[in-house]
């Protein structure tokens, strides 16, 4: 007891105020509760659509929505099966990942296996503005250059089209594969490259039949978060694909994605609680789930190849 | 020249001298590692290189087999003879040298593949038309590891003990059947036990292959080489080759009095 | 080959067919980095060359009009500086504070682990969704209307994963010895926080913190759901005001068929593509700057 009063006696030399304790306490549950701020951000997303979209539900049942081919919230007769939407939306996603995952792919072994050091630096540069340049960009690039290119090509494709907005969003994707593949291709140990390398392995086999495999799951990963985010891509669409609900394998037709459907009725300010402005809730949420899946599945993945190497 | 290289092969081959470094120089950048070191081996022999750290007794070795060539600013200077042929010469090159001369490093390295897949690596690399699984059970017994593994050959080969992934390595090394097997301190990472087995079995190997290890551990390199090489740091920090020798005579009656200092642990 | 003998005989000869298929594969790998460079050149070509005769200063300083001789983006300019300047005072410090609770304070639990889970979730959920989130919660909830406001706090919220993760970074970053050498002083754990942590990472901080504000100026989707406008002649006087930002003003160009209105959108991109463009200069100076010091 005594000591303790001595020890109090000789801080107070120092104005340290008794309330700093407090303090302390208060700072921690600030702190936390800026932390938490993220996790009630998912909270209110979930919460928002899902109470929202509920309204959109009381009208029309899951079935129909989940089920039906045709999609009209607007014009008479109505429709609200989103299968033309989400078809559209994997039309886009799966033109943007046959291209993007052979280049980027392509990309991140030759920066990661055959790149100089010199080279790396410029051209990893290069690729991170591609990824950064909004996509509105990339949406009157797809408009203004690409379509009217593949028109010279493919004379009958008209203005809008899943085939230009999927290649252009191939482009935008591309960087996300290479940096991510790279990562996991560069941590795979170098010990095992020169284990090849001393059985007369040459680099192409070095790459192919080492590095690729030990980092496949970075790899895949990598893929994964790259749909999700072509799945997830606005503007691009917007702009470039159309605004017609429609499915179809077709990627010389105009086509809607859900995102596209989303802006294309915001634009309209549709009244608070209508049908129509609870569509976009409904499909807001559709599209939550489908990119948390992909994004949960790709992290799973990834984390499964960490532990095997750490 | 074609009768100077076939006279050069001829002496060698007189000596049992399977392959001989002259004047071999090591530059990273700037800096010169090794500095003209001349060497024979013997063919069906071990010879160890020993010295302190930083001797370049590891880059020596990694000479034999061309894996500098994979540091972008390591240059070497000399010459390495295989039979008769200049391995820097031009017209040879690093990956078929690889497949006649091959390596087993400090850690074990086993690729994240089955245990077979491990040992068929280089043999499927090279196109090998053989029996495959003949050739895997073969390479296994070789390095001892068969009666461990014969029952989990699909298991990863990183689920192995230290001791059976380097022999796992060694095993790899040996299905494609090189001539000489380069070892960068084979059991460094290793227990004593482990090490033991290894050693035992780089005395098994001699009879079939010729093996030059590099080891910081002095009774190692008495155990398991017929002949030794030791190297030192000059003041100039490039490493050079002091003597060599056969191992029982190094050990025992050394010609240099800095060889002696070093193996009764005067300096390190 | 010379070494021929030196092969052994336990393969064909096909080291040479290997080598030249290597080569093959070598320059396919090589085109596709070119792919991505050429693709950005030919992008950043073409807009500069379809947009360089719209800027003029009437450009920067005029409204969006009918006749696009005279239109300009300059509610467009102003509404991107509102949103942005509003989302960083949201941001930022809530950003370091989230990212200093994780590094420092927070116990290991799988409490902790969710934050970290949810806020890598986050960071993946597509914008509009967040334009989705803005609209229910602050434009129709909280009744804050379709203003800077609602659309600022919505970009905060879409940019706060990339705050968070920048500013733990950057506070791991700091040497423990720094800590350390705090605590020993008799500092508490804030004081260390507030004396010795935050202003040693705070260079690398203010990088995230930069880059993070050039990905929301570059956001339309979340603002189109939120504004719903994409005409606006009058430049926001408050944080409750109606507001568009730059991308919107541009995709309002860019759907126009008229090949004028496709002009004004490239010279709109060029602005846009400039301000990112220092923003990110800046971020790299600070970035260099900084390591310059660490290293002295």
């Amino acid at each position: 007891m005594k000591k303790n009063k001595d020890i109090t006696t000789r801080s107070s030399v120092y104005k340290r105020s008794a309330s700093s304790k407090i303090e302390g306490k208060a700072i921690k549950w600030i702190l936390l509760a800026c932390a938490l701020l993220s996790v009630a951000t998912t909270v209110g997303i979930v919460v928002s659509l899902v109470v929202q979209g509920w309204n959109f539900f009381m009208e029309v049942s899951l079935w129909e929505f989940l089920t039906g081919t045709r999609w009209s919230p607007i014009l008479k007769p109505r429709a609200h099966g989103v299968l033309p939407l989400v078809g559209g939306t994997m039309l886009v996603s799966i033109i943007a990942i046959l291209f993007a995952a052979p280049v980027g792919l392509g990309a991140a072994i030759y920066l990661s296996e055959y790149a100089a050091d010199r080279v790396r630096r410029i051209v990893k540069p290069v690729l991170e503005i591609l990824a950064g340049v909004p996509t509105i960009v990339y949406g009157y690039f797809a408009l203004s250059f690409v379509t009217p290119s593949l028109q010279k090509v493919i004379p009958n494709m008209i203005v809008f089209n899943a085939l230009s907005a999927g290649l252009v969003m191939g482009i935008m994707i591309m960087p996300m594969i290479s940096t991510l593949s790279e990562d996991a291709m560069m941590s795979v140990p170098r010990s095992l490259r020169n284990g090849a390398y001393a059985l007369g392995a040459t680099r192409l086999e070095v790459a192919s039949r080492v590095v690729v495999p030990a980092a496949l799951s970075g790899i895949i990963s990598s893929f994964i978060l790259a749909v999700s985010r072509a799945i997830g891509e606005t503007m691009l669409v917007t702009i470039a694909a159309g605004a017609t609900p429609r499915l179809t394998a077709n990627p010389l037709e105009s086509i809607q994605t859900m995102t596209a459907y989303i802006v294309q009725l915001s634009l309209g300010e549709a009244a608070f609680g209508s049908l129509e402005y609870n569509t976009i809730f409904a499909v807001g949420l559709l599209l939550f789930f489908i990119t948390l899946i992909m994004n949960l599945i790709g992290s799973l993945v990834v984390n499964k190849w960490r532990q095997k190497y750490e | 020249m074609e009768n100077e290289i076939t006279q050069v092969t001829d002496k060698e081959i007189s000596k049992n001298i399977i392959i001989s470094a002259r004047n071999l120089n090591v530059y990273y950048g700037n800096f010169r590692a090794v500095k003209d070191v001349n060497l024979d081996v013997k063919k069906n022999q071990v010879l160890s290189l020993i010295g302190p750290s930083g001797c370049g007794k590891s880059t020596v070795l990694r000479c034999f087999n061309r894996m500098n060539d994979l540091i972008l600013s390591a240059e070497v200077g000399g010459s390495i003879l295989y039979n008769g042929i200049n391995l820097y010469s031009a017209e040879v090159d690093a990956t078929e040298i690889r497949s006649s001369i091959g390596m087993v490093f400090q850690k074990p390295n086993p690729f994240p593949k089955s245990i077979y897949d491990n040992v068929a690596f280089g043999l499927r690399i090279n196109g090998y038309q053989g029996d495959m699984d003949e050739a895997v059970e073969k390479s296994l017994k070789q390095a001892a590891l068969w009666d461990e593994v014969k029952d989990r050959l699909k298991d990863s080969g990183l689920t192995l003990s230290g001791g059976q992934q380097q022999r796992l390595c060694i095993a790899r090394t040996l299905a494609i059947e090189p001539d000489i097997i380069l070892m960068d301190e084979p059991c460094s990472a290793l227990d004593p036990i482990a090490t033991l087995a290894i050693e035992e079995l780089i005395r098994e190997l001699i009879t079939k292959y010729t093996i030059i290890i590099v080891t910081h551990n002095m009774q190692q390199a008495a155990r398991v080489s017929d002949e030794t090489a030791f190297l030192m740091v000059g003041e100039d920090r490039a490493g050079y080759l002091v003597e060599t020798g056969d191992t029982q005579q190094i050990f025992t009656n050394p010609k240099e009095e800095r060889t002696e200092s070093y193996i009764t642990g005067r300096f390190s | 080959m010379s070494s021929n003998q030196a092969q052994s005989s336990l393969f064909p000869e096909n080291l040479r067919k290997r080598k030249r298929f290597g080569q093959i594969i070598y320059f396919l790998l090589l085109s596709c980095v070119l792919i991505g460079i050429v693709s950005l050149l030919i992008l950043l070509v073409r807009i500069l060359f379809d947009g360089i005769d719209w800027l003029s200063w009437h450009f920067l300083t005029n409204f969006p009009s009918r006749h696009p001789e005279i239109a300009g983006m300059k509610s467009a300019i102003f509404g991107t500086i509102w949103t942005i300047a509003l989302t960083g005072s949201f941001t930022v410090p809530i950003g370091i504070g989230a990212a200093i609770y994780l590094e420092e304070y927070s116990p290991k639990s799988w409490f902790t682990q969710i934050i970290e889970i949810n806020i890598s979730n986050l960071a993946g959920v597509p914008s509009i969704v967040y334009g989705l989130l803005g609209l229910a919660l602050f434009v129709q909830w909280m009744s804050i209307g379709r203003s800077v406001l609602a659309g600022a706090l919505t970009l905060a919220l879409l940019v706060l994963p990339i705050v968070i993760l920048a500013a733990r970074e950057a506070i791991r970053a700091v040497p423990d010895s720094y800590r350390q050498a705090s605590y020993a002083l008799g500092s508490t754990k804030w004081q260390t926080q507030k004396y010795v942590v935050l202003p040693s990472a705070m260079p690398s901080i203010l990088t995230g913190v930069i880059l993070a504000l050039s990905r929301a100026i570059g956001e339309a989707a979340p603002i189109i759901a939120i504004s719903a406008l994409v005409y606006l002649t009058f430049i926001p006087t408050n944080p409750l005001s109606r507001f568009t930002v730059m991308p919107i003003q541009i995709f309002n160009w860019v759907s126009r068929p008229q090949d004028e209105f496709r002009g004004l959108a490239a010279a709109g991109i060029i602005i846009l593509l400039l301000i990112l463009l220092g923003m990110n200069s800046f971020a790299i100076y600070l970035r260099n700057r900084y390591q310059k010091q660490s290293e002295e």
